[in-house]
């Protein structure tokens, strides 16, 4: 029906075809801002409340009445209402460039997102290696922030923040690469569609080096040196306040909810389910991937950095490359599978 | 083709555009500005800041940078490798073995000599 609709206002405006396009995309958009912004608020929530019930605490318990679900409304309202300061000895520009780039990055990366069949903004061909791509452009965003901040917190934080990111993508990028073996294309819906099992089943090995650099890559513990708080305070974003912090904020859960997307997608059997419409399971997939991610905050202490580079190099790297390796000799001698 | 990229760019403006009506339209109408040499000071812990943070940087992060380099170029060649795997068979799977390989050495070159050490 939208369609159709759709077809008769290109009809409408003849040459002029570009405004209900344009129109088209801004509402496509706003959709997709809108979601993040309610998953963001959402996920900042649960982190708290599951955050304190595996503490035995309660959590916000007061605003909005039912176990002060709205906590992160009034917050962000709060943080609205915040002055904005930019310091003195700031390099003012990059600082004021640095949430746009990490903001834009993040929400560029929803466009290949599959949340069911056709659901998805933009089924680009390239799918998994745009969304790497795309990414990883959120660090340069992280270095500009605790560059510009003149700050030797925001300094030290971003340098580690890019080491590990860098450090990390590539054992992420090769454990991927072990399902697009089976797959053959790069298409987000493909992936999807070629799952008559879930991959982690045949992949178990690739999923969880996959989880353990998505945890890394998204800053979050046990890799949280970056952000360290008891010795960086808050890593590159120390100097930010009011909106500025919101932004980057709403970016990381925003980028949260990004590697656990795509671990649906790629292992997870994406949006396929039984019952349930294909939406809701993908979405129930994708939060318990990202409750699997706070759960780990509580369980696992912060790593050394020491043992996270070595981590990341000399035990995912080779096992990334032995998982490669051996999938790609199953299939030379099982063509069928 | 191009036309499918259309979305991309239009999400990384619209993502600007979000943070400066954000800051710059939305929230410069209701919030306070009052600054003054304190509040605009840099942060350190109370402190007046003793020297700036932009210093040398230790030369591990380069070397972490450069190992990085060559395994990110490598990955750009295994995805086309990866999509067409199971029309080229064999062939694919030892001049891949073999790429990968003269990679695994260096690798194994960087962490006999130390570059892999966080000291």
């Amino acid at each position: 029906m939208i369609g159709g609709v759709l077809e008769s206002l290109y009809g409408l405006f003849g040459e002029w075809w570009i405004i209900p396009r344009l129109i088209e995309m801004f509402v496509v958009v706003s959709i997709i801002i809108g979601f993040i912004s309610v998953a963001a608020m959402f996920l900042i929530w649960w982190e708290r409340k599951i955050s304190a019930h595996i503490q035995v605490r309660f959590g916000p318990m007061r605003v909005g009445g039912w176990h002060g679900w709205a906590q992160s409304i009034a917050d962000g309202i709060k943080l609205l209402l915040k002055e904005d300061i930019i310091p003195a000895r700031a390099d003012r520009p990059i600082f004021i460039l640095a949430p746009m780039v990490v903001f834009a990055s993040a929400l560029a990366a929803y466009v290949v997102i599959p949340f069911g069949p056709g659901l998805i903004v933009q089924d680009l061909n390239i799918g998994i290696l745009y969304i790497i791509a795309i990414s990883s452009l959120a660090v340069l965003g992280i270095i500009m922030a605790g560059w510009s901040s003149n700050n030797k917190y925001a300094a030290l934080g971003a340098l580690r923040s890019a080491a590990q990111a860098v450090s990390y993508e590539i054992p992420l990028i090769i454990s991927l690469l072990g399902p697009l073996l089976i797959v053959g294309s790069l298409s987000m819906t493909k992936i999807v569609e070629a799952q008559y099992v879930p991959f982690i089943l045949v992949q178990p090995l690739a999923f969880l080096i996959y989880f353990t650099c998505a945890v890394a890559e998204t800053n979050r513990l046990p890799f949280d040196i970056p952000e360290a708080e008891s010795e960086l305070v808050a890593g590159f974003h120390v100097e930010y306040s009011g909106m500025r912090f919101a932004i980057f904020f709403m970016a990381e859960y925003a980028n949260m909810f990004v590697v656990c997307a795509i671990a649906t997608t790629v292992f997870l059997g994406g949006w396929k389910g039984p019952l349930l419409p294909p939406v809701a399971w993908f979405l129930i997939k994708t939060f318990f991937l990202l409750f699997v991610m706070m759960w780990l905050r509580w369980t696992l202490t912060r790593t050394r950095v020491d043992q996270l580079m070595n981590v990341a190099w000399k035990v995912l790297l080779p096992l990334a490359f032995v998982n490669l390796g051996i999938t790609g000799l199953v299939m030379l001698l099982y063509p069928v599978g | 083709m191009a036309a499918d990229y259309a979305y991309v760019l239009f999400f990384l403006i619209i993502g600007a555009l979000f943070v400066v009506f954000n800051i710059d339209i939305l929230s410069r109408l209701i919030r306070p500005s009052k600054p003054n040499p304190t509040k605009l000071s840099t942060y350190e812990c109370g402190e007046d800041p003793i020297g700036g943070p932009w210093l040398r940087i230790h030369v591990r992060y380069y070397l972490f940078a450069l190992v990085f380099i060559i395994f990110a170029v490598e990955t750009v060649f295994l995805f086309p490798w990866a999509i067409v795997y199971r029309s080229l068979g064999l062939f694919a799977f030892v001049e891949m073995m073999i790429f990968i390989v003269i990679l695994l050495i260096g690798l194994a070159y960087a962490w006999a000599t130390g570059a892999l050490e966080w000291v």
